[in-house]
């Protein structure tokens, strides 16, 4: 196992030399400091739009807004999405349709909801 | 992981036949990375637990053909009284309907979480798929074998579950709440769930790696077995849809010790006092989680099935399988389907004219592929010189038993026609003549077939007919009743039918069924016997007694640690029988062919 | 193992990438499906509930914006951790995974105060309107000075928007024929704290999941990197994506739970 496994490790090490060099990296660790920088920030928007007391529909989509970006910065950045390899994406891509089946599982099937959502959008569509 | 091991293992396959000696029993058998052991172990564990889910159902037979009768040979053991505060089955030899309902939700979570599922995907797809795709074992050899002991724990806690204060789960294998919330004895249910999700869960990662990554060379997607594709699909739905039911049971064991409501509607009563939860909580919200698993499990627990009944079919037809392809994209689509018709289980729970209508058209639209795969079995079976062994008796009685259970589940995907037949026996004629003469004679099938790679013995096959036949005819005299009493609108989950005008007319069909599955319950006595005497009385095999074409023949029978002797390579599609021009009437996939 | 396994260091020559790595994402696909039923059915006890309390108005922001920047910089940590590994810098490497998990056990810790916090925090409903500090109410919320089997010596919290002048109220003394209902912000006080309960508490678990596998990884895990240093490097790698998916829920839970 041991000579086998140390045989794989340097084929990879020299198959993937170009992408993965110190220098590549560094620029990564310098994306790594700029994301986090990022997420600071809309934390701290988040947290302060919440003290000015929003009415709740808006307080709730501009909290589920910077939420859904931060949570996209973590993805793609730290979890290396945004250069990743197709079977990955294919994976995600089932579990993703799946998710939103899951995520309207409450909007499609429990009348009380359905006849709020009909509420809320004779409040805000004209 | 195989990182804790630094000793260098032979990597030149000749090792391997002598190579394993020094693995002790408890290494080679008990606590096996192996994936065939592991694949047995499941397959042992799983027949225990289906002949247990049986016998309850044995009792709940006795009480609805003689209501109120001494239930004989067991009655007086169901009766004793423990331990203070023990729940007994029953009193005076006679079944109470607490413990009818005990025995009812009990049947319906054995058979389905403890024995159907590990038996299709831990045994059959854990033995046969890394031997089909010519894989020295699962991806992960450890995780595969913590999901048998992970497994292996969450059955025990539901068998001990009898044997716990408050007795077993009593509120059906769907548990739906608020009753489940209320009644004794279903936490060690959400327990006993937590553990087998959690094994399924690591069992269905470690499928679907194995499938994409440790295919042979040669081995395209395209030329997969289509046992292996359906077991790829099965890992999906696996993956996917048993999470939400995790979620759902961590919810309701919240409700249940933590006092949350997430299941409890407020101004709830409770035996003449108000309910202690606060209220505010949705019953149908355990409903849809529930059935957001429970529809794609009725295809984990086909899906397999059809895979076996494909290998048998076209190995015993010898020819092709007519249409692979096109029974390829069924199963995607069919896995795909099964996450977005679960609520064509709760058309009689007040849902929108609209949204019932959704449901019913995807459920109409879901039926399409299984008809294509169940269509493409039929016509491979045309102009074959087929050969009537056991496996593929059962196979073949498994595609009319399928089509009935698939046909008779049009009217309840109708929403008006379910208004009559919604929780009727109607019901349960139904999804057994799926899962019992359809699914289980699958995995009958299924042992016979890959017995001899197993054991590297042939199972015998007098015995194995004379299981086949009265089998056959019992199942079909046990299920088609209950088509009929659903429509004479006797309820699914009456304890005693003599209550109802329509019970009573029906009791003389409960009294057929019942002498059916007794009689059905003798007729295993030749499978158990031919099980276990052909491990050392079979006829020695050699490693392709069936003279098939896929992969796992290509091994030694039965297959040493690591599977192949030399590393297998796959030249052409998984079905090429009699090939033209050749003298043999087989052209095994891993056959380099001289030019 | 004694059977050689393909593709567990080396990446498949198709996918490009090691068993492990694809492992982990489909593990991470269950996940979302996990925390993807729970937020489903938050969003459905919350529209079909006639009242729901603004987390705002009963949890601590600043604690739970303090765990998110704590939660935010392990992340940070972790990926730089394995950046410094992939430089081949051992030892620096190993730095970043220590405070990692020193970051991963203050979270727990901050949690750890936050729920104390609610089960010594009490809701008293009454029988009938009582009057409180001037005003006719039917419930209070503070906290239990004394309990006795006639009544309870109660610290009602002051009231929103005053809490500067907190030093100025009184306990009062409520006798238990008065009280409907007396409950800690515990699970069982409403569906708001079911859900925060349940929700904070699966994430709970899933960081105390985090805590140990990093802990081994950084300790009897670590001897791996001497013997095959691309394996250690992708344990490091796909224990980082569970990390930064464990962060990732919290940045839907908090806005979730605690903002709106």
């Amino acid at each position: 196992m041991s000579n086998h496994s140390s045989t794989a490790a340097k084929d990879t090490h020299a198959g993937h030399h170009d992408a993965h060099s110190p220098e590549e990296i560094q620029k990564h660790v310098r994306t790594y400091l700029v994301v986090f920088v990022a997420l600071g920030a809309l934390t701290a928007i988040t947290v302060g739009v919440s003290y000015l007391d929003l009415p709740p529909v808006k307080a709730i989509l501009v909290a589920v807004f910077v939420a859904s970006i931060k949570a996209s910065l973590v993805a793609l950045y730290f979890m290396h999405l945004i250069s990743e390899k197709k079977v990955i994406y294919v994976m995600l891509g089932i579990a993703g349709m799946f998710f939103v089946v899951l995520m309207a599982l409450p909007v499609v099937t429990e009348t009380e909801v359905r006849s709020w959502l009909r509420a809320l959008l004779m409040k805000y569509v004209p | 992981m195989s990182a804790g091991h630094s000793h260098d293992h032979g990597h030149a396959h000749d090792d391997h036949a002598h190579g394993h000696h020094e693995l002790g029993f408890i290494r080679k058998w008990i606590f096996s990375t192996d994936h065939k052991v592991i694949g047995m172990q499941y397959t042992v564990t799983a027949l225990v637990f289906l002949f247990f889910g049986f016998t309850l159902m044995m009792i709940m037979r006795w009480q609805l053909a003689n209501p109120g009768h001494v239930i004989p040979f067991v009655g007086s053991m169901l009766s004793k009284q423990l331990y203070a505060g023990y729940m007994n089955l029953a009193t005076e030899g006679v079944l109470l309907p607490e413990g009818y309902n005990a025995l009812g939700a009990m049947h319906g979570t054995i058979m389905v979480f403890l024995g159907i599922v590990p038996l299709a995907v831990g045994g059959f797809g854990n033995f046969v798929m890394p031997l089909q795709i010519g894989a020295p074992d699962m991806a992960f050899p450890k995780l595969n074998m913590m999901s048998y002991w992970v497994f292996l724990p969450g059955g025990l806690i539901m068998l001990a579950s009898f044997f716990m204060p408050g007795g077993a789960a009593q509120s059906g294998w769907t548990s739906y709440a608020p009753l489940s919330v209320i009644n004794p004895g279903q936490t060690a249910w959400l327990v006993g769930m937590i553990f087998l999700i959690t094994s399924s869960l690591l069992g269905s990662i470690n499928f679907i790696v194995t499938i994409i990554h440790m295919r042979a060379p040669g081995l395209t997607m395209f030329r997969l077995p289509f046992f292996v594709w359906a077991q790829f699909v099965t890992a999906f739905l696996l993956l996917l849809a048993f999470p939400p039911l995790e979620a759902a049971g961590v919810m309701q064991l919240m409700d249940r010790l933590a006092g949350t409501s997430f299941f409890m509607p407020s101004g709830l009563w409770v035996s003449g006092k108000a309910a202690e939860w606060v209220g505010g909580g949705s019953p149908l919200l355990w409903q849809h989680l529930f059935w957001f698993l429970a529809h794609p499990e009725v295809y984990v627990l086909i899906l397999p099935a059809m895979g076996i009944v494909a290998e048998v079919i076209a190995n015993n037809t010898r020819k092709p399988l007519w249409g692979y392809r096109s029974m390829v994209y069924a199963a995607a689509f069919l896995g795909f389907m099964s996450f977005i018709v679960w609520a064509h289980h709760m058309f009689m729970t007040g849902m929108s004219t609209k949204i019932s209508t959704f449901f019913q058209t995807t459920t109409m639209i879901i039926s399409i592929p299984s008809v294509i795969i169940l269509t493409a079995l039929v016509i491979s079976l045309w102009g074959g010189s087929i050969r009537f062994n056991t496996p593929m008796l059962f196979a073949i009685a498994f595609l009319p038993m399928f089509a009935i259970g698939g046909l008779t589940g049009l009217p309840l995907g109708l929403t008006s026609s379910d208004i009559h037949l919604h929780d009727t026996y109607y019901v349960i004629g139904h999804f057994h003549y799926v899962v019992a003469p359809g699914t289980i004679f699958g995995m009958f099938a299924g042992i016979y077939y890959w017995y001899p790679k197993a054991t590297g013995r042939m199972m015998n096959e007098t015995l194995g007919k004379l299981h086949f036949w009265p089998t056959f005819i019992c199942m079909n005299c046990i299920f088609f009743p209950m088509l009929i009493q659903g429509m004479m609108g006797l309820s699914r989950r009456t304890y005693d039918p003599n209550i109802y005008q329509a019970g009573l007319a029906s009791l003389k069909l409960h009294k057929m069924i019942s002498w059916s599955a007794w009689i059905m319950a003798i007729a295993q006595l030749p499978f158990i016997f031919n099980f276990f005497v052909s491990m050392f009385a079979g006829k020695k095999v050699t490693e392709n007694p069936w003279d098939s074409t896929t992969l796992e023949w290509a091994a030694p029978s039965p297959p040493p640690h690591g599977n192949f002797l030399t590393e297998p390579k796959a030249h052409r599609d998984p079905y090429v029988y009699s090939p033209p021009g050749r003298k043999d009437d087989f052209l095994p996939q891993h056959v380099v062919l001289e030019v | 193992m004694d059977v050689a396994i393909p593709c567990q260091v080396k990446p498949h020559p198709v996918t490009g990438i090691a068993n492990g790595k694809l492992a982990i994402w489909l593990f991470l696909a269950s996940e979302v499906m996990l925390f993807g039923a729970l937020f489903s059915s938050y969003i459905l006890l919350r529209t079909n509930a006639e009242t729901w309390p603004r987390g705002h108005d009963i949890l601590s922001v600043p604690l739970a914006t303090l765990n998110t920047a704590v939660l935010i910089t392990s992340s940070v940590t972790m990926v730089m951790a394995w950046a410094q590994l992939m430089m081949g810098n051992f030892s620096k490497g190993r730095k970043y995974l220590a405070v990692t998990l020193s970051l991963a056990c203050v979270f727990l810790v901050v949690k750890f105060f936050e729920y104390k916090d609610k089960f010594h925090h009490y809701q008293v409903w009454f029988n009938t309107p009582t009057m409180v500090a001037g005003h006719e109410v039917t419930t209070i919320t503070g906290h239990i000075e004394e309990k006795t089997d006639d009544f309870i010596k109660f610290l009602p919290d002051p009231p929103k928007g005053h809490k500067a002048e907190a030093g100025h109220h009184e306990p009062i003394k409520i006798e238990t024929s008065q009280i409907k209902r007396l409950s800690n912000y515990g699970p069982w006080h409403s569906n708001f704290f079911a859900v925060y309960f349940t929700m904070t508490g699966l994430h709970g678990l899933h960081v105390i999941g985090g805590i140990i596998v990093i802990g081994y990884l950084l300790g009897p895990g670590a001897k791996l990197w001497h013997r095959d240093r691309q394996f250690y490097i992708n344990r490091i790698e796909n224990t980082g994506l569970y990390w930064h998916f464990v962060d990732l829920v919290w940045i839907f839970l908090f806005p979730c739970l605690y903002l709106i």
